[in-house]
């Protein structure tokens, strides 16, 4: 379906349009501008998920407040009180939701990513438009929720009196870097799922065990220096790190080398990512 | 051709059929094959306990062109590669050779109602659908009052579509596909839904859209309705395209399909009627020879022997010919002739009525026959035979095939001015 947009539709019977050549394994240079044309539907099915989220519950969109301040609780209570880990000289509990905000992006974002395919499955069997929409508005949906989390962090920080220096400007640049990590890896798990349902137990399986190996509930400083190379192959310390450096004024400096690894980590997933879910994209309506 | 819209080259489309037990493509099943493989070569026997995979052509070697402001009907069995070309055409599905060409935007009615949420109001499940079939936010705005107009569900506009009754839901859901203005136009079955009155305004807005010069591509079983609405018919059979016509060539070579397959046999033929305690059991026709054959010259004599699976007083034995678009022709009834029963004593009793000359043009023609006694319908086999009829002549007069005109031919003379 050549989607145009409604002033530039040519009637029938204007100038011929541009034809476009179905084969077997074709490449439509237009994809890029098909995605433009269809930005809107982006928005929609983005706007679907949030809407249909929360019907028919009583508190609505404050149910992400309450999971974070729950999730916050525990942690705090956990890794502060009972295991009494350090702290970098900032209160725990922000300590904590610093590293919460990309960790709970990442869990959640990676979730409904890799799930979107299967989840739009009759969209995907019964209409065309570029796939990559779909696991784009999972993506938005998730951010969405992230930056109502920014929202709680302001008033934490608030509640604290703790007001946060210059780092705070790379928090951007930490965020994205984020985003292009889970994408790439939503990518890969969502056109894998399409075929092999086995990677949506995989998907819970990183969501849940995640939050153990990344440095959520502490800081990634109490790692022994030794283990520390090793410890940062999880790409998400190397982001999780930076999301606490750019928040926390005062926390120790960079590990630059944990930096580097998410860094190629994030170019490499998300390009690879796009390139396999390119490569299958055709075949999902046969496949799914 | 300048304003072609669409034209098939070669077009096929395989699916890999995989015969297992059950259950999804699990990631264990390929892994285990790579891992044989690599043990044991390409080439190594697969797992019989695997899953075997069969090669299925739901379309082959399609070639068609179709050209601005068309309304192609397409007709075939369930299975013959419709919905197949139709995902090709929608782009859901990419083809496995040959290729497509299209110009401009095809959108189908096939997905009438696809993404509708239940849980969203009909208001917002619009813009949803309008934004699915890719109408932007402005048009479906614009429209938006029509939409519901068309689909009368204004006071509830709303509610959750999920509190719809099935009628109210697709209506929605027809009204907003019936509002794009794609280039190509994709009907696939719809109009089955709805009451009569739904589905005459249905109707008229394809009328409507095909008037504006799009392009029509319209699939149903009502084979009625495919020939009003199209000009141009296409039968498609296993995954081939075997007719491209007009609407009611198509039409008839579609019905012949259903007998040309089917088995000489007529106790095989699971579609009949009556109350079965005797039953027809072949049909054979014989040209002036007494050979059995299908195809007859017209003008010439002609045999049609009903065999039938037993005896019964007042047995009697009728059956009627059609020409290609369905139309009766003549019926024949033994009981008007007085004759009871099957005539001869031999094991396998039969009908035989003899007709000195056919009179009919040449084409083609369907039979159906029935067994009565008395009042009692004991079988009717629709598409017994088919009788094929070619150019003959009748006296000196040939007989043609005057295709629109008439079927019948009749012995006559003319006289002239000069």
């Amino acid at each position: 379906m050549i989607r145009a947009s409604a002033a530039s539709r040519p009637a029938p019977g204007d100038a011929p349009q541009q034809e476009r050549i179905i084969e077997a394994g074709y490449r439509d240079s237009r994809y890029l501008l098909e995605l433009w044309h269809n930005r809107e539907l982006f928005y929609f099915l983005a706007w679907r998920d949030i809407l249909v989220r929360y019907k028919q519950t009583a508190v609505g969109i404050a149910w992400v407040l309450i999971k974070a301040m729950i999730t916050l609780l525990v942690l705090t209570v956990v890794f502060g009180q009972v295991a009494q880990l350090p702290s970098e000289g900032v209160p725990y509990p922000l300590l904590v939701f610093a590293a919460m905000l990309p960790w709970q992006f990442f869990a959640g974002a990676l979730t409904d990513c890799s799930n979107s395919l299967v989840g739009n499955s009759e969209l995907i069997a019964k209409t065309y438009f570029p796939r990559l929409i779909v696991p784009g508005s999972a993506m938005i949906v998730s951010l969405v929720d992230f930056a109502i989390s920014c929202g709680v962090l302001a008033l934490l920080l608030a509640w604290y009196g703790f007001a946060p220096d210059w780092r705070i400007l790379a928090l951007p640049f930490f965020a994205v870097l984020a985003a292009a990590l889970t994408f790439g890896a939503g990518l890969w798990f969502a056109a894998l799922m399409a075929e092999y349902r086995d990677f949506r137990f995989i998907v819970a399986f990183i969501a849940q065990l995640g939050l153990y190996i990344s440095p959520v509930g502490f800081s990634s400083s109490v790692v022994p220096e030794e283990w520390r190379a090793l410890y940062s192959m999880n790409p998400l310390v190397g982001v999780i790190d930076g999301f606490r450096w750019a928040i926390l004024r005062g926390t120790p400096d960079l590990y630059w080398p944990g930096l580097a690894i998410s860094l190629v980590f994030a170019v490499l997933l998300l390009a690879s990512g796009l390139w396999y879910f390119r490569r299958t994209e055709r075949r999902f309506a046969d496949v799914i | 051709m300048a304003d072609v819209i669409l034209s098939a080259e070669g077009l096929g489309k395989q699916y890999l059929l995989r015969h297992r037990i059950a259950g999804y493509d699990t990631l264990r099943e390929k892994l285990g094959e790579n891992l044989r493989r690599l043990a044991y070569g390409k080439h190594s026997r697969p797992d019989p306990r695997a899953a075997t995979l069969e090669e299925f052509w739901a379309l082959r070697d399609v070639n068609l062109q179709i050209r601005q402001g068309e309304a192609v009907g397409l007709i075939g069995r369930n299975g013959a590669g419709k919905s197949t070309f139709l995902k090709i055409v929608s782009r859901i599905t990419e083809p496995t050779e040959g290729r497509l060409r299209i110009r401009g935007r095809a959108a189908s009615l096939l997905e009438v109602g696809t993404g509708f949420h239940p849980e969203l109001t009909g208001r917002e499940n619009v813009f949803l659908n309008g934004a699915i079939l890719g109408m932007p936010k402005s048009e479906i705005r614009a429209k938006f009052d029509q939409i519901v107009a068309f689909a009368e569900v204004a006071q509830f506009l709303d509610t959750p579509v999920k509190r719809y009754s099935s009628g109210m839901y697709v209506r929605l859901a027809f009204a907003i596909a019936a509002h794009l203005e794609p280039d190509i136009l994709i009907v696939d079955e719809v109009l089955a839904v709805g009451d009569a009155a739904f589905q005459k305004k249905c109707l008229e807005r394809m009328a409507e859209v095909s008037k504006m010069g799009r392009t029509i591509l319209f699939v149903s079983h009502n084979l009625g309705l495919v020939r009003s609405m199209c000009r141009r018919g296409v039968l498609l059979e296993g995954g081939r395209v075997v007719c491209d016509d007009l609407a009611e060539a198509a039409v008839a070579r579609y019905l012949e399909g259903f007998e040309a397959t089917a088995s000489t046999n007529l106790l095989e033929r699971a579609q009949r009627r009556g109350t079965g305690r005797v039953r027809l059991s072949r049909l054979d026709i014989r040209d002036s020879s007494g050979a059995a054959t299908s195809s007859v010259e017209a003008g010439q004599a002609v045999q049609f022997a009903f065999h039938v699976t037993g005896r019964l007083p007042a047995l009697t034995c009728s059956f009627t010919i059609y020409d290609s678009i369905g139309q009766a022709i003549t019926c024949f009834d033994s009981a008007l002739q007085g004759g009871h029963g099957p005539a001869d004593k031999t094991d396998m009793p039969s009908f035989t009525c003899e007709l000195g000359e056919l009179f009919l043009k040449p084409g083609r023609y369907r039979i159906n026959a029935a067994l009565y006694c008395r009042d009692e319908l004991l079988d009717h086999v629709e598409s017994a035979a088919i009788l094929d009829v070619d150019q003959g002549i009748s006296g000196a007069q040939p007989i043609v095939a005057t295709p629109g005109y008439g079927s019948v031919f009749m012995p006559h003379r003319w006289t002239g001015p000069c």
